[in-house]
């Protein structure tokens, strides 16, 4: 199925299709990793929308990558429950493994890492999303595993 | 006191993912009793029982329901605010993962009482795992019959705290910017697509087929009278075992942190007590025996807020702790309104400097200033949620506020457990070497 269609089905379980957006969003980033000008046309020609604003409303959640991003991305959670709880120790140790700072990804293209604000695991803290699969807790010891993992996988 | 299991009753043992799991511990049974009730008697159960709403207002959840016109010629929408975002809250999570099947019997059920055939509910984009198991539950309910004509949709967010506020959530799911409208008109009058909207939060509609089970009298015995039920108190911080624990409304701090997460571990001291997420003005370890229920927190200058308790222990400078929380609002912060968009920017600036020990005594001053110009001045309480909670660390805290600007540094020395925390809003949101990967 074309990722038009995709959205279309999508888009007929609300009663305005312009609600579909962020279902949208979410299916074009899996298609191209994040979110290039194709992707808002193809969500843009889907829903009746043009570019533009689908790009406005993408610009506004933290989820969608408006620039390429690693093939896998690494998230630290830094709220307060983390951090009070060794969040900057679990982030620097990741900063050591991967040679990058928050914000970065390496060289080769694999693995962005950056920081969140609370993910909602505050009592199993540190709390660290690996693809969007929650870890909790990783302290700075588990994190050579990690990214072991994360670059055989 | 042991933990008080209504709204995660019957998942102790293994979570009730399965209906017939669900259906086996007296699940849907409710929903049953609900539709051979009339609409109106379903509303007058709610009010009965005082059930508040879990989202963080408090506001009486029969109340609410019944602002919805009984005879709109527009369609009415049932939304369900699964959007948990609020530091420190993790409880929305737990009920989603362990009883999914309670929360779709509340929303059938609250949707009969209101005469709406759709509900959204809007689960925060992060969510993934609670976001398939929310979605296999309503497969398995639909295909076991059970909506009736009533359609519910779940819709992911992708990343905004504004979106829990129930106007920045409607105009997300309407596919916009997640901006918050000005009130009036409420959502019970003009919501979603501009039609009567009920907006609740997850905790509050899965503890809906528990009234009906309990009956509203028996239901409002349960807790203080201000504060009937439980809630699911998620803890976090500095103690042994956190975690979310279902409790008697009215059990004291000291209860839940030592009795229930173990204490304070690494032989530290309890410093203070952040006792409804990162929004509520904070407590020191004196009030640990404030009962966890609206009145006695209102009474101690603090706020019920989501149930979300963090303890801190002696190693945190609160200073670093105001940064970090004006830090997170800053980041959320939609934009629209001035004092929220400009004033916490300025309060980590001041913030910054006082931590550095560049501050200058009047910058102490200058702080509450602009936490009071921020409070009640805008469309939505983000701004607040930064102000007062920052304004009561320098309050009650003012001496260690003082002694940064004495020093000229942090009286902790570098050895503060919040020391140099990297916040999201110091990161590059398009991030520079990314740019270079091939694509
Ligand atoms: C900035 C902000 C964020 C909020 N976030 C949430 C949230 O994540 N979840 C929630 O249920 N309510 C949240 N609320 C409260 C909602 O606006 C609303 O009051 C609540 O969902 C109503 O449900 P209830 O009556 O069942 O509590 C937030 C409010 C504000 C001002
Ligand atoms: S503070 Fe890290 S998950 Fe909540």
């Amino acid at each position: 199925m074309s990722l038009v269609t995709e959205i279309q089905e999508i888009a007929a379980q609300y009663p305005q299709s312009r609600s579909a957006i962020m279902p949208a969003l979410h299916l074009a980033q899996k298609k191209y990793g994040w979110l290039p000008r194709e992707a808002f046309e193809e969500v843009g020609e889907a829903l009746g929308l043009t570019p533009a604003y689908c790009m406005s409303v993408a610009s506004f959640y933290d989820m969608y990558h408006l620039e390429p991003v690693g093939t896998h991305i690494v998230e630290v959670c830094t709220n307060i429950s983390c951090a009070l709880v060794g969040a900057q120790a679990t982030l620097e140790a990741f900063e050591r493994e991967l040679g990058i700072r928050p914000g970065e990804t390496t060289a080769d293209g694999e693995v962005t890492l950056r920081t969140v604000e609370c993910y909602g695991g505050c009592g199993w803290g540190p709390v660290v999303a690996v693809d969007q699969r929650y870890h909790e807790p990783v302290k700075p010891e588990d994190v050579p595993r990690l990214v072991q993992d994360l670059r055989n996988a | 006191m042991p933990e008080h299991h209504v709204v995660l009753a019957g998942a102790e043992e293994r979570p009730l993912t399965a209906i017939a799991d669900y259906r086996a511990a007296g699940g849907y049974a409710q929903l049953a009793k609900a539709r051979q009730m009339e609409p109106q008697q379903v509303i007058q159960e709610l009010l009965d029982s005082n059930l508040r709403g879990r989202g963080g207002a408090f506001f009486a959840t029969g109340r609410k329901a019944s602002f919805i016109p009984r005879d709109s010629a527009k369609p009415v929408y049932l939304t369900v605010n699964a959007d948990e975002s609020e530091p420190g809250t993790f409880k929305d999570r737990e009920i989603m993962l362990r009883v999914p099947h309670r929360l779709i019997e509340g929303c059938l059920i609250t949707a009969h009482a209101i005469h709406s055939k759709n509900v959204f509910i809007y689960i925060r984009g992060e969510y993934l795992a609670e976001f398939e198991i929310l979605r296999a539950a309503l497969d398995e309910a639909r295909a076991a019959d059970l909506f009736d004509g009533v359609t519910v949709v779940l819709h992911r967010g992708a990343g905004a705290y504004i979106c829990g506020e129930e106007t920045g959530l409607l105009e997300s799911l309407e596919g916009k910017r997640g901006q918050p409208r000005s009130k009036p008109p409420f959502p019970a009058i003009s919501g979603l697509y501009a039609s009567p909207t009920l907006i609740n939060n997850v905790e509050t509609v899965a503890t809906v087929p528990k009234v009906l089970e309990l009956g509203a009298a028996e239901y409002a015995k349960i807790g203080p009278p201000d504060s009937t039920g439980t809630r699911v108190f998620s803890l976090s911080g500095n103690v042994a075992r956190g975690g979310n624990y279902e409790l008697v409304n009215g059990t004291t701090l000291r209860e839940l942190i030592y009795d229930f997460g173990g204490g304070i571990p690494d032989g530290r001291e309890l410093k203070a007590i952040i006792p409804g997420g990162s929004s509520t003005p904070i407590l020191t370890a004196s009030e640990v025996d404030t009962p966890l229920d609206y009145d006695a927190l209102t009474k101690a200058g603090t706020m019920f807020g989501s149930g979300a308790i963090i303890a801190i222990d002696d190693r945190c400078c609160m200073v670093q702790l105001g940064l970090r929380v004006a830090q997170f609002y800053m980041h959320e912060s939609c934009g629209k309104c001035t004092p929220c968009r400009v004033g916490t920017r300025w309060m980590v600036q001041i913030l910054h400097a006082l931590e550095d020990g560049s501050a200058k005594q009047g910058d102490l001053d200058l702080l509450l200033d602009v936490c009071d110009r921020i409070l009640g001045k805008c469309l939505c309480p983000l701004g607040d949620a930064a102000a007062m909670p920052v304004a009561s660390y320098v309050n009650r805290f003012r001496k260690e506020f003082q002694e940064h600007i004495d020093h000229g540094a942090c009286p902790y020395g570098g050895a503060s457990s919040l020391e140099h925390v990297f916040a999201p809003v110091d990161q590059h949101h398009h991030s520079p070497v990314a740019a270079e990967v091939p694509v």
